[in-house]
């Protein structure tokens, strides 16, 4: 009797005694996110049979986040979600984040898993070559997959240096069987092919440089290893099955990217040489963004964008721009909803084929947000990698909660 | 001998002529004095967000300063809401004439862009508060002259006229009410480039820090051609906490939050 009520009051000091101990830290994490639903609709018939007119699916991503230490310490846990209709290929699972972060006068030291962003431009990014592209996420190439790594910056007056170890390659995802916006045929990416294996194709290492001086912000960068964007090999098995095979070079890649911000104007150039095994290539991404602020005092900017690309590889490069022009213009309402258009076309110079990108997104009683784009191919050739895309302009708009 | 005669010249003159804004400046020159020597500053900011049909919208966020001697102060800005620009952050260099510079942080993409400072007029995150109301005071920004004494509620006060000296002002001008006891703004009214008046802001209970620096927990704005009004509720002032200009770098503004 005795024994079982002191174990009771034992027992209950404890759970008081863990719940005290364990509330202040619940308090301090903080977890944010958010929840979507997509539509993605297709103007034209599909050009194969697999294919559909229209996709449905839904994404989440949360975000559970701490910091202590006085805030030189932190730790986020960054998983994602999209479970989408037909393409199983697009159905995905990915951590975007899970890192530990120390951070001191003079470095920080990141541990774990990440996103990192190089660059300046905006029709294209080529120096930005750390993380793996998600590519069946959205065809506008701006999601990426978490790349885990050991990133140290060393911070001095004459600027930052990054230094990263990336253990882990991580392929890329296509469209599958059933997807849009894809190749015939679909991509085999379980037959990829690689320059080196074991430990020498999953570690890479990179470096960057990264200063800025009154008006100018610029970047040296360097990568070594296994390179983020195939190139594509055919190859038919002998009982003449035709496979699209996506063959990862081991790279040396140098890149250089500079913003000189004048007043209202911003001029930005990005480079890159690249030596694999096969090739040299140079590419470069340069052009200007001017933005008249405030016009007659509504609160409105329009931004006016133009950028050339170039790529030595011609159509065999990775990229969209090999020889092509962008125009394009960003207006920002600036408005209680943060109403924002994007709109803009990339011309290639020499066929002449037109990709048309518009987005807009809104947001709704404070915790919502909608968006669309509508993205639309014409004059396409037969010849040039966009030819398989030339039925597959479409619209695709996506509303999701915040918290 | 020449020189001599010349700046006496000049002294004498110059006195007689700028003897009424001289006035002006050296009042502005007490308050910013008076508010010199806090090294750094932390708070929160609620800021209300109210349309005609007087419908609110909340937008929070966290603000870290950096006093920075003879030049503009150092600024981050952390946005907490609403939740789909959670983690936002706002880098800005303010400077007296020069352009500022500012660097915008999308946690979506962790990009660090490098934006244009052109924007003084713009409203900030859809408020009626402009880029340039925001900016660090700094005494070579605008021209002063002394117009009068005049009452501010009870509060006694000198009012000056200020001439914005830096390019892509929205202002013309505006009306500075200072109390003459605390050397503190505790009304200021903006005149459009029309010169017809836009904007009236009150500062409300002012609270003293480290027993020298005043600092207002309630700011209004009302945007008269609008109706719209915004309010500024300060919370969590923190001075003195050690803060150095790593704090407000490229670097940090990535790991904001």
């Amino acid at each position: 009797m005795y024994f079982s009520r002191l174990k009771f009051c034992v027992s209950r000091l404890l759970f008081i005694i863990i719940m005290l101990t364990i509330s202040p830290v619940l308090k301090a994490w903080e977890v944010s996110g958010y929840v979507g639903l997509e539509s993605l609709a297709f103007i034209e018939a599909p050009l194969h049979d697999s294919q559909h007119q229209h996709y449905i699916s839904g994404v989440i991503e949360a975000e559970l986040y701490h910091e202590w230490d006085n805030g030189t310490q932190s730790f986020a846990f960054v998983p994602y979600f999209r479970g989408a209709q037909h393409d199983s290929q697009r159905t995905h699972f990915d951590i975007r984040e899970l890192t530990w972060l120390k951070s001191a006068e003079e470095w920080e030291l990141r541990l774990g898993i990440r996103k990192v962003f190089w660059g300046v431009t905006e029709s294209n990014h080529l120096v930005d070559v750390i993380n793996q592209r998600d590519t069946v996420e959205n065809s506008d190439g701006e999601d990426k997959l978490g790349q885990p790594m050991i990133n140290l910056a060393l911070i001095q007056d004459w600027g930052t240096v990054d230094l990263f170890i990336l253990p882990g390659f991580r392929p890329r995802t296509f469209t599958g069987e059933e997807g849009r916006l894809r190749p015939e045929p679909a991509v085999s990416d379980s037959l990829a092919e690689y320059d080196k294996s074991g430990f020498e194709r999953q570690v890479s290492y990179a470096i960057r440089w990264a200063h800025s001086i009154g008006d100018w912000d610029m970047g040296l960068s360097h990568f070594y290893g296994t390179s983020r964007d195939p190139v594509f090999l055919v190859k038919a098995t002998p009982d003449g099955q035709v496979n699209l095979i996506p063959y990862y070079q081991n790279i040396n890649q140098t890149g250089l990217d500079i913003q000189a911000t004048l007043d209202s104007l911003l001029l930005k150039w990005e480079a890159i040489v690249r030596v694999s095994d096969s090739e040299t290539a140079f590419a470069s991404t340069a052009g200007f963004e001017y933005t008249f602020f405030n016009i007659a005092s509504s609160g409105l900017d329009i931004g006016v964008l133009a950028e050339y690309l170039y790529d030595s590889r011609g159509l065999s490069a990775p990229t969209v721009g090999q020889d092509d022009f962008f125009v394009g213009a960003r207006l920002a309402f600036n408005d209680v909803q943060d109403m924002q258009i994007l709109a803009g076309v990339m011309v290639d110079r020499v066929s002449q084929a037109q990709f048309y990108n518009i987005e807009a997104s809104r947001r709704f009683f404070e915790s919502f947000k909608f968006e669309v784009e509508a993205r639309f191919f014409n004059g396409a050739t037969p010849k040039y990698p966009d030819y398989f895309l030339r039925q597959d302009s479409h619209f695709r708009m996506e509303l999701s909660y915040h918290f | 001998m020449k020189k001599i005669i010349l700046s006496l010249y000049l002294a004498v003159f110059s006195s007689v002529g700028i003897a009424e804004t001289q006035t002006g400046l050296d009042i502005m020159q007490e308050v910013k004095l008076r508010n010199t020597g806090w090294q750094d500053m932390s708070a929160s900011l609620d800021m209300v967000l109210k349309n005609k049909n007087g419908d609110t919208h909340h937008r929070l966020m966290q603000m870290k300063v950096l006093e920075v001697q003879g030049d503009g102060d150092k600024s981050l800005s952390i946005f907490n809401s609403p939740k789909d620009v959670k983690g936002t952050a706002f880098l800005s260099f303010t400077h007296a004439l020069e352009a500022d510079e500012q660097w915008l942080y999308l946690p979506g993409l962790k990009r660090v862009k490098r934006i244009s400072s052109s924007n003084k007029s713009g409203p900030f995150l859809g408020s009626e508060i402009a880029f340039e109301d925001l900016s660090s005071f700094e005494l070579d920004k605008y021209s002063y002259t002394y117009l009068r004494d005049e009452l501010q509620g009870t509060i006694d006060c000198f009012v000056i006229e200020t001439k914005p000296q830096y390019e892509y002002s929205g202002y013309t001008r505006t009306i500075v009410w200072v109390d003459k006891a605390r050397y503190i703004p505790l009304r200021i009214d903006y005149y459009d480039r029309k010169n017809s008046l836009l904007k009236t802001q009150i500062f409300n209970d002012y609270q003293q820090f480290l027993d020298k620096y005043w600092r207002s927990s309630n700011m209004s704005m009302e945007n008269y051609v609008t109706g719209k009004s915004t309010q500024l509720l300060w919370a969590d002032y923190k001075f003195k906490s050690g803060l150095t200009k790593r704090q407000f770098d490229k670097n940090s503004l990535k790991r904001s939050r």
